[in-house]
């Protein structure tokens, strides 16, 4: 398939900037107008990214209506950077798989934004919080809008920012600012490959727009183009927190649960995987970085669920799903053609119930004095009814239960990873079925009777500010699939050379039904340890078992990092510390010392006796007079 | 002829540059100064007359002038030394260096 | 209109004037003198660059026999490289001024004042002021110079207001000692380049016409080994000013021991006439020897890179951990110079603007903060951001800008440094891009350590947020950041015209795309 070369943005899409404009401008007047918007700072930030969602409609429909050949519009902003050969301009790009995200995150945003009025309502700075989300969607909007390399960048960085100050949002608790440097330190260490893929675009293309990479990839010999797939799924890896670089992702749960929905799970860690999708033709150009994304996006979905079994905290097994799905989204990617729109699928549906078992999680810290330890929980079906029914809608459709939003997108990267390697798929599968597994564990543990409550906790159902959004994407968890199974693929095949099927509502394989049987098998062996009848203590078991322990430590990936990176980065700092003051200024203090120390001792000649100077006068013009005899002699 | 000339100044700054360097009494070693003043004097006149020229004599004038000023400036110090140390001895005063 | 006065001879002088006035006046008026002056020389200097025709060659050129013997004349001009760093010159100094305002005023019964808890200082507002005035008119007759021996008289004698700066203002025990420090580096280097000034005399003598003209020194055809040993002797000074590993031990100590205003002074705008006199001196007259230095100075600037950074993460001191984050961005300039593309040239150019700039507000912003905690130990601080949300944001944004966030204006010159010397030597662009970890991870070290976390009971004390004048101080700033980063264009074609000239003076080409025809 030729690529697509996009049209030229006119009319209504030449205003395509307000959809970043307006988010931008609403957390500037957040973050600039001090008290005096305490009141209503709130209402300004969640009316952006509706206007945003309303604008992101409109172009949508507007997409809708056209050609196929015609649904890339590209709108030129202005030049940014020229020098030299480059001419790199800020501009935006309009296409199939932009929109799905700008709605994407402008919708499920707008819902998050509801939300964090009423989870917020207690903080005194709540103006500031609303300012970061605002932030962080304009960052977003810029990440998937732009139309090269290098804006897209901006985006990168800028949500990156943003999620380090919603991290630390409760700066005053170390452990929240230790996370939030963390997650912008390890994402660094992603940018480093998107720095130099960047770089290596502008030595090979003079270029980093997505037009002139694409059309010039093929004619870059396959190790570069390698590389340079290679050095984007390093950035990749570190904002989707794919392994290596997953460990900042649990940790990022320090920060409000509003902003674990929106960053930590809908919106932000998916970077990657847009990232990788729209980079395609680099991924052709190089198979071998293909296999690459395969083998992170497998391993992260295993490594992922794995933790997810093995963590308490109700977040942190959101977290390691987190992971886990993205890393389902990150196999899917790697395979190819045949997977970037189920990719991007997945991403969708994880989007929206994701986001709504992070709230829903959220309306249970609410009601349970922000504890977030699942071993003190039990018996929350009655008293947060709304919650359950939307978190159970989430659970279904994270499990790929029949019919719900994850049963199409997950079974399909799992049927797509069958076909291209049995090994990924065979990882794949069992994935499937620890993610039931660990999901039911957290249902069972939250939801099922047998009250293990701490003292004075008295559980009530969230305000409906908290409630209509969770219940709108709970909706969503259940018909997202149905809706959008026909119709997704075709919709993005086009911008992204993809060849993915079209599969029907009703479509049963053998490898559908193998999964269905693990996913029950994962179930049972949830309800058969942590069943209603089962009793759960309610502080966690020591335990000798390897497994275990591994699984509560992350599996050693901090572990890793510290005895790896940090504690020899500590030690050479402080040996280079060391060095600076002992060996360089030591050798410039030292000339000086030695310098004056030969002074003083050559001063002791000047003895202050007036016969001694007479004689080192006249020895002196004795030795002038003897060579001026000499020189005339000579 | 003005080579004797010549000859008696070597001889007479020979004796003042010893004399400075041997005696301790200031007194003395100011009277060698003044010599190797006046031998130097003496050369230039010398000179001036050899050459046909007057720059010598000119030279020699300026030494006669700074040489009285020194005098003066020289005596006063040796006197107020005198007085404060009791003692015309150079050796006994050592405050020229750093 | 515009050429019919001197003006460039008007702009260098206005603070001299503004100095002058500044001491015959009472210390009362000192302050506002000051400010007064810096905002015309502002004014000034943005109508003059405002005025730059296309080309690229220096304009609004004065030039007057000066020491007819020696060939010396009194020539300034201004080309796209100099009018970045006189702007530079001419925007930090009322920051410096508005953001030091009260400091060194009198105490009611006539003391000097005290600042940071430290020594008190040796001189009052009067003197602070008119030692700031004279650095910046030693800045801009550096950056206007177009004769060798006026840059050298510029070059010796800024030392002389610097080293007050230093050790008359400076809170710290030790400020004696950094202020000889500083002064002895500086003078070593300029004795060195001074053999290096006469040398060239001796050449251009030689070649018939004595003379020290930039003009008519380019056109000198030298030998080889004499190139080289001249092109050494001023290298050699530019790089103490500019420190370049090993020659850096000076920066952090100078730094530490003075004050804000001094240090961003110091660092923001004398430093830059290193990086500056490498361009316009060693690129433009010595430009083979340049070439020939290349890989040596392009492995210097990359150690520079990664060892001011290193020593920033391990800095116990704020003012110190300033200095050591400039040693590694002076290593980003000096190797997008050295690199000789078109990108870096102009990349290294605009990073002196910006490095300016956000050192200014990282200097600043940090003495607001420890003038309230009186003193500037990193673990003495802890939860600022509690007690003083805004210096807190005020110190975050100049520590984003430090570390060269995409959309600030420090990331696009770190970028087309980064990413011209990477399309030219992969190697020395993928280490140097190692820094931008480790930038993230000093700036947010310190900011973690600083102002995050419980508070601590001295900050709750003695803590208080920014006032309005000095938030007014640090918005031009960060204004001139944000506008830069998203919009750089003007600056970056009136640079990019001038160092198209230069490229083709030395004799060096852009690499070729690997892949042709794209565009």
């Amino acid at each position: 398939m030729e690529s697509v070369t996009p049209v030229l943005g006119t009319g209504l899409f030449s205003l395509a900037w307000l959809l970043i404009a307006v988010p931008a401008a609403s957390a500037a007047v957040l973050l600039l107008i001090g008290r005096a918007g305490d009141r209503w700072g709130h209402f300004l930030g969640t009316l952006a990214p509706v206007v945003s969602f309303v604008l992101g409609v409109v172009y949508f429909a507007d997409l809708l209506g056209r050609d196929e050949a015609e649904r890339a519009v590209h709108v030129p902003l202005y030049d940014w950077i020229s020098s030299g050969t480059w001419n790199i301009g800020v501009g935006l790009q309009l296409d199939q798989l932009s929109i799905v995200f700008v709605l994407l995150i402008t919708g499920v945003g707008s819902l998050i934004h509801v939300y964090s009025i009423g989870y917020m309502a207690h903080d005194p700075r709540r103006r500031r919080f609303f300012g970061f989300l605002n932030l962080f969607v304009a960052a977003m909007l810029l990440l998937v809008l732009a139309d090269n390399y290098l804006v897209l960048f901006v985006g990168w960085e800028g949500v990156g920012l943003a999620s380090y100050l919603l991290i630390g949002f409760w700066q005053e608790r170390p452990s929240a600012a230790t996370a939030a440097k963390k997650a912008f330190v390890v994402n660094r260490v992603g940018d480093l490959g998107m720095s130099i893929a960047i770089m290596l675009m502008l030595a090979a293309f003079s270029s980093s727009s997505f037009t002139d990479v694409n059309a010039g990839v093929g004619q870059l010999s396959t190790p570069l183009a390698t590389t340079l797939g290679l050095l984007l799924l390093l950035g990749a890896c570190g904002k989707s927190a794919q392994v290596p670089l997953q460990s900042w992702l649990l940790d990022a749960m320090e920060g409000p649960t509003p902003v674990s929905a929106l960053i930590h799970a809908a919106t932000m860690v998916t970077a990657g995987v847009y990232l990788i999708v729209r980079s395609h033709a680099i991924f052709t150009a190089g198979p071998a970085a293909s296999i690459a994304v395969v083998v992170v996006g497998t391993v992260t979905l295993l490594f992922g669920a794995y933790i997810g079994c093995s963590k308490d905290d109700i977040k942190k097994v959101l977290a390691g799903s987190t992971m886990s799905q993205i890393g389902y989204m990150m196999l899917a990617a790697g395979i190819g053609p045949v997977g970037y729109a189920f990719a991007i699928f997945h991403l969708v549906t994880h989007g929206f119930f994701k986001a709504n078992m992070f709230l829903g999680a959220g309306s249970v810290m609410h009601a349970m004095d922000d504890d977030v330890d699942m071993r003190h929980y039990g018996a929350l079906a009655r008293a947060l009814p709304i919650t359950f029914v939307t978190f159970a809608a989430g659970y279904l459709a994270i499990i790929g239960f029949p019919f719900f939003a994850g049963f199409y997108s997950k079974d399909h990267i799992i049927e797509a990873a069958f076909h291209a390697s049995w090994v990924a798929g065979t990882c794949a599968l069992i994935g499937a079925g620890v993610t039931a597994f660990y999901m039911t564990r957290l249902m069972l543990m939250t939801f099922a009777p047998g009250k293990r409550w701490r003292e004075g906790v008295h559980p009530h159902e969230s305000p409906l500010v908290m409630t209509v959004p969770l219940i709108v994407l709970g909706a969503a968890s259940v018909v997202g699939g149905l809706l959008l199974n026909g119709w997704i693929t075709e919709w993005l095949n086009p911008a992204v050379q993809g060849e993915a099927e079209t599969e029907g509502l009703i479509h049963f394989t053998l490898i559908g039904g193998v999964t269905m049987l693990v996913v029950l098998a994962g179930i049972a062996v949830s309800f058969l340890f942590f069943g209603p009848q089962k009793v759960i203590p309610d502080v966690q078991p020591a335990t000798r078992s390897p497994f275990v322990r591994a699984g509560r430590r992350d599996l050693y990936g901090d572990a890793f990092n510290e005895a790896v990176f940090m504690r020899p980065g500590i030690r050479m700092t402080n040996d280079l510390v060391r060095f600076d003051g002992a060996v360089v200024d030591g050798i410039a203090n030292g000339t000086g010392t030695v310098i004056s120390g030969f002074s003083s001792r050559l001063r002791r000649v000047q003895n202050g006796f007036v016969r001694s100077y007479a004689l080192t006068m006249t020895a002196g013009a004795a030795v002038v007079g003897a060579i001026i005899l000499l020189g005339r002699l000579g | 002829m003005t080579d004797h000339y010549i000859v008696l100044s070597a001889i007479l700054f020979a004796i003042g540059t010893i004399g400075f360097m041997t005696r301790r009494n200031a007194i003395v070693a100011f009277m060698c100064v003044e010599l190797m003043l006046n031998a130097s004097n003496l050369a230039l006149v010398a000179f001036s007359h050899k050459n046909g020229a007057l720059d010598g004599q000119i030279a020699a004038f300026f030494v006669m002038v700074v040489a009285a000023a020194e005098v003066v400036v020289g005596l006063a110090i040796i006197v107020t030394i005198f007085r404060t140390r009791r003692s015309a001895s150079i050796d006994d005063a050592n405050l020229l260096k750093f | 209109m515009m050429t019919t006065a001197p003006w460039l001879t008007v702009l260098a002088l206005l603070p001299t004037v503004g100095a002058i006035v500044v001491l015959l006046g009472s210390s009362a008026a000192a302050k506002f003198v000051a400010l007064a002056t810096s905002l015309v020389t502002v004014v000034l200097a943005v109508v003059l660059t405002v005025s730059l025709r296309g080309g690229g060659g220096m304009q609004l050129v004065e030039d007057a026999m000066w020491i007819r013997p020696l060939g010396a004349h009194y020539a300034l001009g201004l080309d796209g490289i100099g009018a970045t760093l006189v702007l530079l010159a001419s925007i930090v100094t009322p920051v410096v001024v508005l953001a030091t305002w009260s400091d060194y005023d009198r105490t009611p019964d006539g003391g000097l004042s005290t600042v940071a808890a430290g020594e008190t200082a040796r001189y009052d507002s009067k003197i602070f002021y008119a030692l700031v005035l004279a650095v910046q008119t030693c800045a801009l007759y550096l950056f206007l110079a177009t004769d060798v021996f006026l840059f050298y008289v510029f070059f010796e004698v800024v030392l002389v207001p610097m080293y007050f700066l230093i050790g008359g203002f400076g809170p710290g025990a030790r400020r004696s000692y950094a202020a000889a420090k500083f002064l002895i580096f500086g003078l070593l280097g300029g004795f060195v380049m001074l053999a290096s000034v006469i040398g060239l005399y001796v050449a251009s003598a030689d070649a018939g016409k004595a003379s020290y003209l930039l003009s008519d020194l380019s056109g000198l055809t030298l030998g080889t080994g004499q190139e080289r040993w001249l092109f050494l002797g001023f290298m050699f000074a530019f790089a103490i000013k500019a420190p370049l590993v090993p020659l850096h031990s000076w920066l952090p100590d100078a730094a530490e021991q003075s004050s804000p205003g001094g240090a961003t002074m110091m660092v923001g705008i004398m430093d830059k006439i290193g990086t500056f006199g490498m361009i316009r001196f060693c690129l433009g007259l010595f430009p083979e020897a340049s070439q020939w230095a290349t890989p040596v100075v392009m492995v210097l600037a990359v150690i520079s890179i990664l060892y001011g950074a290193i020593l920033a993460i391990g800095s116990k001191n704020l003012m110190r951990f300033v200095a050591y984050t400039s040693i590694s961005h002076f290593g980003f300039i000096v190797l997008g110079i050295f690199v000789l593309t078109r990108q870096t040239l102009t990349g290294s150019t605009f990073y002196m603007l910006n490095h300016g700039l956000s050192t200014a507000a990282l200097f600043l912003v940090a003495g607001y903060l420890v003038k309230r905690r009186g003193s500037a130990n990193i673990d003495d601080f802890g939860g600022v951001q509690k007690v003083a949300p805004v210096a807190a944001g005020l110190l975050l944004f100049a520590g984003l800008s430090t570390l060269s966030l995409p959309g600030l204006s420090s990331f696009v010159s770190e970028f087309m440094v980064l990413a011209g010397t990477f399309g030219k030597h992969p190697a020395y662009g993928a280490v140097a891009t190692l820094a931008i970890v480790l930038a993230a991870l000093y700036i947010l070290l310190m900011y973690q350590r600083t102002m995050t976390g419980p508070v601590r009971p001295a900050v709750a004390d003695r803590v208080t947020d920014v006032t309005v004048r000095e938030r007014v101080a640090i918005a031009p700033l960060v204004v001139l950041i944000l506008l830069l980063g998203v919009y750089p264009k003007p600056v970056l074609s009136m640079i990019e015209q001038s160092t198209t000239l230069l490229q083709t003076s030395v004799g060096v080409s852009d690499p070729a795309p690997l892949v042709g025809g794209t565009r």
